[in-house]
């Protein structure tokens, strides 16, 4: 969430409430509901190091409203992370720790145990491919997340495809 | 558009049944087992989805369903009804009536309009030609193709190509449509379209077995089959629950930094 937030205030200052305004609006309902709470601690954590500046302004019938603005130091690090390129996406390593231990725990099938995941993953295709169709067309970026995940889902998939392919030969 | 569900021949049979259905095919090489011993039953207004890696016979098994090719052993049944002594010309009869059917790469009549390829069937079927231009005209809509009646299927994109072989499927309202890798040939947006629209008749009642590799389009189905290696390795009936904000779904969607 650090970086998100750097980027937001990047466009100028804002207060708490409105970044998470804005990162609803810009996500739409694809992304899980950013935690007010979790954006405020991040950003004081944020202010601690000194990649953003708070400024308490007075409100008259409210608590005062904390509004940030970026330091020098908080442009430095967002540039840093645009230098960067992004991880890759990692192999479900834990259902394949599962898959590869199987035989000798005696406890579990492979093949049942890739039927199991499979099924998993079409369901959560199929909430995937409802909430696109839910999820105004207009929202590119929302969109795009949610076809991004469908994407991943199906590789994800094709490789299951492929150790029940390898697998079924040995037995 | 009243699209009634069909009263099924013999009281509560499947609208689809087959049973230890075998196809080898014999070519170059070592016989190739397409087909090894599948049960299956489809019940009116399921909608089915056959995935698996190419090679694995599943468009084998989709063309036995449709009469296409007929098994080594086995049976089908259509309605409560058995096939086994079905000719080919019955079996057309079949097809035209009974089920619509779309391929990988559309199979239009490349020489005849838009319009032509739509209404053929129709009239094949005994409709008159009135009837069979209403039908055409109300298909066509529906399916984002006005203005396209007398374009030559040459002139159209993937996309709509696979829409008017859709038309022509389901013009004589087949209880069945039979799908063999509709989006085989299309880009993610045909992709998309070919989803939302069988998703969209399937909502209507329309009882559909489709075969395809891709796992978005297979989870359109509320019930998918893993077909692997000519038999059937899992059948799994898929949430019919609106989406929800579950844990596998935020799980994947959750951006991290």
């Amino acid at each position: 969430m650090r970086l998100p937030l750097l980027a937001l205030l990047a466009r100028g200052p804002a207060h708490g409430y409105e970044l998470k305004q804005d990162l609803e609006q810009l996500l739409g309902s694809a992304y899980p509901q950013p935690n007010v709470g979790q954006i405020y601690v991040t950003l004081g954590r944020l202010e601690k190091s000194g990649l953003i500046e708070g400024e308490e302004v007075e409100q008259s019938s409210r608590p005062n409203k904390k509004i940030y603005h970026l330091t020098e130091a908080g442009r430095e690090a967002l540039r840093a992370w645009y230098e960067e390129t992004a991880d890759e996406p990692r192999v479900r390593d834990e259902f394949f720790m599962k898959l590869a231990l199987a035989p000798q725990t005696g406890l579990a099938d492979q093949i049942t145990l890739i039927n199991k995941q499979r099924r998993e993953y079409l369901n959560t295709m199929r909430s995937l491919s409802k909430l696109a169709a839910t999820e105004s067309r207009d929202n590119r970026i929302s969109q795009l997340l949610i076809e991004g995940a469908m994407l991943h889902l199906q590789a994800d998939l094709d490789w299951l495809e492929r150790c029940q392919e390898e697998l079924e030969e040995l037995e | 558009m009243s699209r009634t569900a069909p009263s099924s021949h013999a009281e509560g049979a499947p609208l689809l049944r087959a049973e230890a259905l075998v196809k080898t095919h014999y070519g170059e090489g070592a016989p190739a087992h397409a087909v090894r011993g599948v049960d299956l039953a489809v019940r009116q207004g399921e909608f089915v989805a056959v995935t698996g890696p190419s090679g694995a016979g599943k468009s084998t098994l989709l063309h036995l369903l449709g009469g296409l090719q007929r098994p080594d052993s086995g049976s089908i049944w259509l309605d409560g009804v058995c096939t086994d002594a079905y000719s080919e010309a019955r079996w057309a009869v079949e097809r035209r009536r009974r089920i619509g059917i779309v391929f990988q790469f559309f199979n239009l009549v490349s020489n005849l309009s838009v319009a032509d390829n739509v209404e053929l069937p129709a009239l094949l079927a005994g409709l008159s030609p009135k009837q069979a231009r209403a039908e055409r005209e109300r298909l066509l809509a529906e399916l984002g193709l006005e203005g396209k009646e007398r374009s030559m299927p040459g002139e159209l994109s993937g996309g709509e190509q696979q829409r008017v072989a859709l038309a022509r499927a389901l013009v004589n309202h087949p209880p069945l449509l039979l799908a063999d890798e509709p989006a085989g040939s299309l880009d993610s947006k045909g992709t998309r379209e070919v989803t939302r629209l069988l998703s969209r008749f399937h909502e209507r009642g329309q009882t559909i077995v489709l075969v395809t590799h891709d796992a978005r389009l297979a989870s359109a189905a509320d019930r998918v089959i893993s077909f692997f290696d000519g038999r059937i390795a899992d059948d799994a009936e898929l949430d019919t629950a609106p989406a929800r904000r579950g844990t596998g779904i935020s799980g994947v969607l959750e951006l991290r930094d």
